[in-house]
């Protein structure tokens, strides 16, 4: 299927996001980021620390006000001043997990609660035994079981805070759920538990995820496609193994060559790229985001867009 | 084969947590040998941060050495009680380097006076010579304009900047032993790399002997010569780094090599290790994985493996390697890795 056919879920056009501190210019988080998500994909987005790469999962969920550009949801204007029914909607239809389980619950209300937060600032249940019904689903989708709605988040290791989470997403019945590092803070044994989770949800409610990470390991076994951004901007898109087979931008090719291989043999002469900033000259020639070769998008001026056509042959 | 510089036998640690008695490390043992890298891996919980703790009589409060010796250099470390004993140990033959370099420095105090006062303690160095030398191991450590930087404070070094001055105060002393707490797990990729780099230079520079405690696989197979790995506190399996990535011999090793993304199968689940690491309030019988073990045989629930040896490096406490056992074979992965090897050897 070609990405023309396909339907576009969320599309960020020319988002900018600003932080502004005190008296001091505003800091660019997010500068001119555009992309499409496609219906039932996970898209990851990888970047350093203070890449951006929260802020945008943020926008879309409309923590992060916009200085610049628009989100579309299903084709419709999200960010901004919004009618009352979308907005109603788009609570609903769009949930995050976040990173850290131990610090994303309320420490003093029951997971019961905590898992119906949600349905209650929508009203979305029709009376008490119904709600207790959606908890009881959604802690069992997620691999806990019913009676645990009357502990306290303590009471739970780690993977299981996490399954609470994602619990408390489940139960608005989203389309499309922004994961921010949604197994970064979890144990080894415990992050393949998660990750299963979240494919076989994928699946099963044809779900759409913007999972945000900076384990490139993780987001090449579970992205089908895959930005780079580097300090706000986005340098390169492209479906997974197009990305990691050829990467054009030195900043990817950096990123990429930093990754731990669990190989002894070619982990110890891995040859680890440094990333020089400067190695692009943008005083005249600007750059500009084009397609390299069908679906594989690079921030790049001419002279570099020759560059790499001539790589990709 | 040369003498170890440190030999742990049989080492118990136990805390006292609300009335109650933890476990934390049930027998570990683990010799280290002069100049060489020696990771420990294991998941949180697993003790492996305790294990090392206890080398420099760092323990909290309400944990203490149960049983067990701790040889270096003819001393019992495991005897040692007072900080007057400790101060001997601690910085002068083994150092620390910390997980979160954010909360290893302190904030009110320049980068340099932090490094110079150890050189100023254990060294007695003093005045411009200890200033000198101060800005001579910032530059050692990779650090720009080292003399520009010796009066900043910490806040103005990003954070694989402080993780080089937590490495320069460590080294500092010339220590024989030098332990890194996960020392990347806050990083970025790219500055992981560049501190690996710096860590290896460092001890080929140093000849220092290393031990990693990680949970990253990844960074274990780019640093280490030889591997441990602790399972609910105990060293489960150790070996060379190849044997445990190529030939790994405990169900436990198995699921954690397994359990990695680069190693599994797009759009098919990715092998998991069901239920969590046991309580180490109660007493375990047996083998302590059996219980997430599909696999386990009937023994492992009574009885505790000993070590069996592979090799004359690699050993598992598993009772897979017993010669009554009946064959069980390794996850697909396992066996991918296996043929991995041979196909390098040839």
């Amino acid at each position: 299927m070609t990405n023309t056919e396909r339907e576009v879920i969320i599309e960020l056009k020319n988002l900018t996001v600003e932080f502004k501190g005190k008296g001091r210019k505003p800091f660019k988080a997010v500068d001119d980021v555009s992309f499409r998500i496609y219906k039932g994909e996970t898209f990851g987005l990888v970047g350093e620390t203070g890449s951006g790469k929260t802020t945008i999962g943020r926008a879309i969920v409309r923590i992060n006000p916009l200085a610049g550009g628009e989100i579309l949801f299903k084709g419709r204007r999200i960010s901004g001043v919004i009618p009352k029914e979308l907005d109603r909607e788009v609570t609903r239809k769009i949930q995050m997990i976040f990173q850290d389980p131990m610090a994303s619950l309320n420490e003093r209300a029951k997971v019961d609660y905590i898992v119906s937060e949600g349905l209650y600032n929508i009203g979305g249940f029709k009376d008490e035994q119904d709600r207790v019904a959606k908890v009881s689903r959604a802690l069992l989708e997620v691999g806990l079981l019913p009676e645990f709605a009357s502990r306290f988040p303590h009471e739970f290791s780690g993977g299981q805070r996490q399954r609470i989470g994602i619990a408390r997403a489940l139960i608005m019945e989203p389309e499309f759920i922004v994961c921010d590092e949604p197994i970064s803070s979890l144990d080894v044994s415990i992050r393949a538990q998660v990750l299963n989770l979240m494919s076989d949800l994928q699946k099963t409610k044809g779900l759409t995820y913007l999972f945000i990470s900076h384990d490139l390991s993780v987001v090449r076994f579970i992205a089908d496609r895959v930005g780079v951004i580097y300090k706000g901007k986005l340098v390169e898109l492209a479906e997974t193994e197009e990305l990691f087979e050829h990467p054009y931008h030195p900043y990817t090719r950096a990123l990429l060559s930093a990754i731990p291989i669990p190989d002894p043999r070619l982990e110890k002469k891995k040859k680890v790229l440094v990333y020089d900033p400067s190695c692009h000259d943008y005083s005249q020639d600007k750059p500009r985001w084009v397609e390299i070769t069908p679906g594989h998008f690079v921030l790049a001026n001419e002279a570099e867009i020759r560059q790499y056509q001539a790589m990709a042959g | 084969m040369t003498e170890p510089i440190l030999s742990v036998r049989d080492l118990v640690v136990k805390f006292s947590l609300r009335g109650q008695i933890l476990t934390a490390i049930r027998g570990a043992s683990l010799d280290l040998y002069p100049a060489e890298t020696v990771a420990i891996v294991g998941e949180s919980g697993s003790g492996k941060s305790v294990f090392t703790k206890t080398w420099l009589g760092m323990l909290d409060a309400n944990g203490w050495v149960d049983s067990g010796s701790i040889l270096l250099e003819g001393k019992d470390l495991a005897r040692y009680r007072t900080e007057r004993e400790w101060l001997t140990i601690r910085g002068k033959k083994i150092a620390m380097v910390f997980q979160d370099p954010m909360t290893a420095l302190n904030p009110l105090r320049t980068v340099g006076m932090q490094i110079q006062e150890v050189l100023e303690l254990h060294h007695g160095m003093r005045g411009e010579e200890a200033k000198a030398r101060t800005i001579e191991i910032l530059g050692e450590v990779g650090i720009d304009m080292p003399e520009a930087r010796y009066d900043q404070y910490p806040h103005e070094f990003s954070g694989g900047m402080r993780q080089r001055v937590v490495i320069a105060i460590a080294v500092a002393c010339n220590p024989k032993i030098l332990i890194c707490d996960e020392p990347t797990t806050a990083l970025d990729v790219t500055i992981q790399a560049q501190i690996l780099e710096l860590i290896r230079s460092l001890q080929k520079k140093l000849g220092v002997t290393l031990v990693y405690i990680t949970h990253d696989l990844g960074v274990v197979a780019n640093v280490a010569d030889r591997v441990a790995v602790m399972y609910a506190g105990e060293i489960i399996e150790y070996g060379t780094v190849e044997e445990i990535f190529y030939d790994p011999r405990h169900p436990y090793t198995w699921a954690l090599l397994s359990s990695l993304p680069q190693l599994g199968v797009k759009g098919q689940p990715l092998y998991s290790i069901a239920g969590t690491p046991p309580n180490l309030f109660t007493e375990i019988n047996g083998d302590a994985f059996a219980p997430r073990n599909p696999k386990a045989l009937k023994i492992d629930y009574v009885k505790r493996p000993p070590f069996f040896q592979v090799s004359p490096t690699h050993s598992a406490k598993t009772w897979l390697l017993d010669p009554r056992a009946p064959k069980v074979e390794p996850p697909e992965t396992i066996k991918a890795l296996q043929a991995k090897y041979e196909g390098y050897a040839q």
